[in-house]
């Protein structure tokens, strides 16, 4: 038996290792936690705001989208936006865990743990007992992680000057982390330059916050043009 | 502030259950899947680029760019998260010590 509630039934090496995986992407993700912790406090956002964040929107690349832009000087309704279309993807994941999980009273708990570490161990497993615990003890570990490295960041920016410890840059550095993964194909390569290029060249004519949102409409044009689906994940 | 937190809170979690909810048919349309796969890289690059090179509504060169250029270095070499995370706000921060 699994040492884990919600009735699974895995050999016990098998939940040994669900758990064991679970634990490390919680601790390396904690990292990242931590940097948005800071990034959000020199952002001008108070503990509570950025507790809120890694609670509730709990999505890590949203989250410094959010922050990012509000630091920028730019509207709420910009940041949230931005948030918004980076967090979209989680819709995806969760229509694929919709009938592996088959959860019914646990949908709203399955749902907030829906991110990417969760959903990629999900997807990786073999089988669907593995997949369900797989999703459910890495979305867990993420999220105690994630939360408590959050307020230890957070508390960092009492050290002394965001700025002139270079915080300032912390979330575009992430930002950079985050993209360069996916930039496995010629097509993704090709959007991320054009749509860097579209964000800078609107910064002087439009409100802050607005220039991300436009970058996306690359995405947006690309992708309805495309014939067959690009296969970010393809190692080429 | 926080009704930008809140809000943006709701709707990350409302796309999450979304995923849940939705008929199979209207998420597994071919462009809906091609520019939801594409959002991301432009998202995040734009995000680095227009925080790194402008303040406000001008483009700037200061301190910051150094700081991206070390991060787009790190991430290059395949450098764990937050080594790049570090290396990105020292270099920024000594190049902001030094002019």
């Amino acid at each position: 038996m699994a040492p884990l509630a919600f009735g699974f039934s895995l050999s016990l090496p098998m939940a040994r290792s669900v758990l064991r995986n679970a634990a490390f992407i919680g601790l390396a993700t904690g990292a990242y936690g931590f940097s948005f912790g800071a990034v959000s406090s020199a952002s001008g956002l108070s503990l509570w705001q950025t507790v809120t964040l890694s609670a509730f929107m709990f999505t890590g690349a949203s989250q410094f989208a959010l922050v990012g832009v509000l630091a920028g000087g730019g509207a709420g309704a910009a940041a949230v936006a931005t948030a918004s279309v980076l967090g979209s993807r989680n819709a995806f994941y969760g229509l694929r865990l919709a009938d592996t999980l088959r959860v019914t009273w646990w949908r709203p708990l399955a749902a907030q743990l829906t991110i990417d570490e969760s959903s990629a161990m999900a997807f990786a497993a073999s089988d669907r007992p593995t997949a369900r615990a797989a999703f459910w003890a890495t979305g867990i570990s993420v999220f105690v992680c994630w939360n408590a490295a959050t307020i230890v960041g957070s508390l960092i920016h009492f050290l002394g000057n965001p700025s002139t410890l270079g915080l300032d840059e912390a979330a575009p550095a992430a930002f950079v982390a985050l993209l360069f993964p996916q930039l496995t194909t010629r097509l993704s390569r090709s959007v991320a330059a054009v749509a860097a290029l579209v964000g800078l060249a609107v910064v002087p004519l439009v409100p802050a916050g607005v220039p991300v949102l436009l970058a996306a409409g690359v995405a947006v044009v690309v992708g309805c043009r495309q014939r067959t689906t690009p296969s970010l994940e393809a190692s080429s | 502030m926080w009704t930008a937190v809140i809000a943006g809170s709701l709707c990350c979690y409302a796309l999450k259950l979304l995923g849940y909810s939705v008929p199979r048919r209207i998420l597994d349309n071919e462009r809906v899947k091609n520019v939801a796969a594409l959002l991301p890289v432009a998202l995040l690059a734009a995000l680095a680029l227009t925080q790194s090179l402008s303040t406000g509504q001008h483009l700037t060169l200061d301190p910051r760019a150094g700081g991206l250029v070390a991060a787009v270095a790190c991430a290059a070499k395949k450098a764990p998260f937050l080594v790049t995370v570090v290396v990105a706000v020292a270099v920024t921060a000594g190049l902001r010590a030094w002019t």
